[in-house]
């Protein structure tokens, strides 16, 4: 198990190199000069000679990859913005926090809504329940996320004025921005958790704790649940990068100071700096927190974990009293 | 010994009379019993009835809409919906269901070109991951894994925002993001048919790697692939209107239903109907895309249901 975690913790560093890498790639097919962004186009050839020589875009491109690499992996740095010339670390460091609450928040709150939804639906397969929610669920996964945006803020903000329309000073200001991302999960978890719970529930098992007279409550959650609950769980990590997207839309809609809406200012800015260093920072926080639902995903399947054991005990065939 | 019927079996056998009716001495093949599936599924027909209206729409769209999508009418700005426009006009006077109409012309062969790009792609990586498996399979999806690190709509916003607005670079945007999830659907849908008698017996007369590939493989597997292109088209229609809703997509005067919308968003107070019907109608063609995909699955794979 601990070699597992391990090598999982290794593999990270390949997969943040190769985030870098693309971001990167990205960056450099970009048409046009970056030099026009930030002194403007219309700069004396000194000025530009100067901006070009501040910034390094005389350098080979391996160069100044191995530079951004290393500013990031020694310092922290992700390079330094064009339009405000501010480290742009600085900038995303205030705006991250509310970016991963925004869709951990949504997460959770879908996972609250999904999970007894599908249970429910499953146990009551075909009941007025089950195609209700599994109706909603469809339309929920069909609407756009930004146009379910634009009408919550159409019949709360504009017409009914219960809900703010933008900002995070008010927690209300939280609900609409959930919402959206939220619900078009619930629709996802929704029908994966009645579909493996759905296949559990016909299991030999849990027959026989029937049979063997327990209660039908307990059956469900201890029984059922409990298994049914790890695809769900491989599913929350998709959940979540799905969710991180909704953010990055979500902000821009409900003028969240986050992550996203940075970005997609950095964007019409052509602020390319801004926009590699968003990215960065949320596939690293993306691919943590993919590696958190492995390792939770591998404690909960305990066929996983005797698999793991097994595997070792194959191939430890020589005597290895340390490995216990 | 008397020959036991029971009720029951005689209402089957009944019913596989009634369904053979007709055909008789045309061999039942897995495609056929499918189509049967599929075409008692209620919800699965509306989508298709749905969808080949969408195509019909977008096909004669020249002929369905009352006027010009691009035509601007300044003495008509912002006209509630009325018997002249069904759907009233925007900011330009322009009338919003001619280009809710044209809309068709665009959303569906980009989700198209979108899904078939990605899958040529993901699919040639998938399938020469899942042949030769080893050393080959490890390096593409180590490869497909570190893309995966990027979620598809942050990786989409980011290709869309480097390459910059336009149809083509859009429809690579979004292959690209969605490649990795597509690379390891035909990867597991070939893994699960590589070990097959049929393809063990291709192997053993000598078929190359490549007709084992195409000819033995593929049309097996083809299953859960094509149950999950339909639901891809879904997500590719509704990436496009929102990278084209973020100002990443396509550009303004092409009557994009993600881009209306965009267009819209500051007339939310004095002229909110300019935001209703767009949104409606990618609604309504995901969901028909969505309904059918369910219909197709379980038409595909019995066992699911």
């Amino acid at each position: 198990m601990l070699k597992y975690i391990i090598k999982r913790l290794l593999w990270m560093i390949p997969v943040i190199l190769g985030v870098l890498i693309i971001v990167f790639i990205l960056s450099e097919i970009t048409p046009g000069d970056p030099v026009d962004n930030i002194v403007g186009t219309d700069a004396t050839e000194e000025a530009r000679e100067a901006a070009r020589e501040a910034y390094g875009f005389n350098d080979p491109a391996t160069v100044r990859f191995f530079r951004y690499v290393k500013g990031i992996v020694l310092h922290g740095d992700l390079g330094t913005s064009y339009t405000n010339r501010q480290p742009v670390f600085n900038e995303l460091k205030l705006r991250f926090p509310v970016t991963i609450k925004l869709t951990l928040l949504s997460v959770i709150v879908a996972l609250i809504i999904a999970l007894p939804l599908g249970v429910i639906s499953a146990v009551k397969q075909y009941s007025w329940i089950d195609n209700v929610t599994m109706f909603a669920a469809l339309f929920f996964v069909s609407i756009p996320q930004f146009w379910m945006a634009l009408m919550m803020l159409l019949i709360f903000s504009v017409n009914l004025h219960i809900l703010p329309a933008s900002g995070i000073d008010n927690p209300l200001c939280w609900i609409m921005p959930i919402a959206m991302i939220g619900l078009n999960n619930v629709g996802n978890l929704a029908r994966v958790t009645r579909s493996s719970m759905l296949e559990i529930i016909r299991q030999d098992y849990i027959r026989t704790a029937k049979a063997k007279g327990q209660k039908n409550s307990v059956v469900i959650v201890k029984h059922g649940l409990r298994n049914a609950l790890i695809p769900v769980i491989a599913n929350v990590g998709n959940t979540i990068g799905v969710s991180l997207g909704g953010a990055v839309v979500a902000e821009s809609i409900f003028s969240i100071p986050g992550v996203g809406q940075y970005m997609l200012a950095a964007i019409n800015d052509r602020n390319w700096p801004s926009v590699q260093g968003g990215i960065v920072m949320l596939a690293l926080a993306f691919s943590i927190v993919m590696l958190l639902v492995d390792l939770i995903y591998t404690f909960v399947d305990p066929r996983l974990k005797s698999e793991f054991n097994a595997k070792n005990k194959i191939r430890s065939k020589k005597p290895r009293e340390e490995a216990a | 010994m008397a020959k036991l019927v029971t009720p029951e079996m005689e209402k089957i056998n009944k019913r596989l009379a009634r369904e053979n009716r007709g055909r008789q001495g045309k061999p039942s093949s897995p495609g056929r019993e499918a189509w049967l599936r599929l075409k008692r599924n209620r919800l699965a027909v509306i989508g298709m009835i749905i969808l080949a209206l969408l195509v019909l729409v977008a096909i004669f769209a020249k002929w369905l809409a009352p006027y010009d999508y691009a035509t601007q009418d300044y003495s008509a700005v912002l006209v509630k919906p009325c018997a002249a426009h069904p759907f009233g006009t925007d900011n330009l006077g322009r009338d919003i269901f001619s280009r809710v109409i044209y809309g068709t012309q665009i959303s569906f062969p980009i989700g198209f070109l979108c899904v078939a790009v990605a899958y040529t792609l993901g699919g040639i990586l998938g399938a020469i991951a899942a042949y030769f498996g080893g050393k080959a399979d490890m390096i593409i999806m180590r490869i497909m894994d570190i893309f995966q690190s990027i979620p598809p709509m942050l990786m989409a916003i980011a290709v869309a925002a480097s390459l910059g607005t336009g149809v083509v670079n859009l429809v690579l945007a979004i292959s690209i993001s969605t490649l990795p999830a597509r690379s390891r659907i035909v990867r597991s849908a070939i893994l699960s048919v590589k070990n097959s008698d049929y393809v063990e017996s291709a192997r053993a007369i000598g078929a190359s790697s490549a007709r084992q590939l195409i000819k033995y493989m593929l049309p097996n597997a083809l299953g859960p692939i094509l149950t999950n292109m339909t639901f891809s088209i879904a997500t590719a229609i509704l990436t496009v209107s929102s990278l084209s809703y973020l100002g990443l997509g396509i550009a303004p005067p092409t009557p994009e239903w993600g881009a209306m919308l965009s267009a819209g968003r500051s007339l939310m107070r004095s002229a909110p109907h300019v935001l209703i019907f767009p949104g409606v109608a990618i609604m309504i063609t995901v969901l028909a895309l969505n309904l059918f995909g369910d219909g197709l699955r379980d038409a595909l794979d019995p066992r699911l249901k």
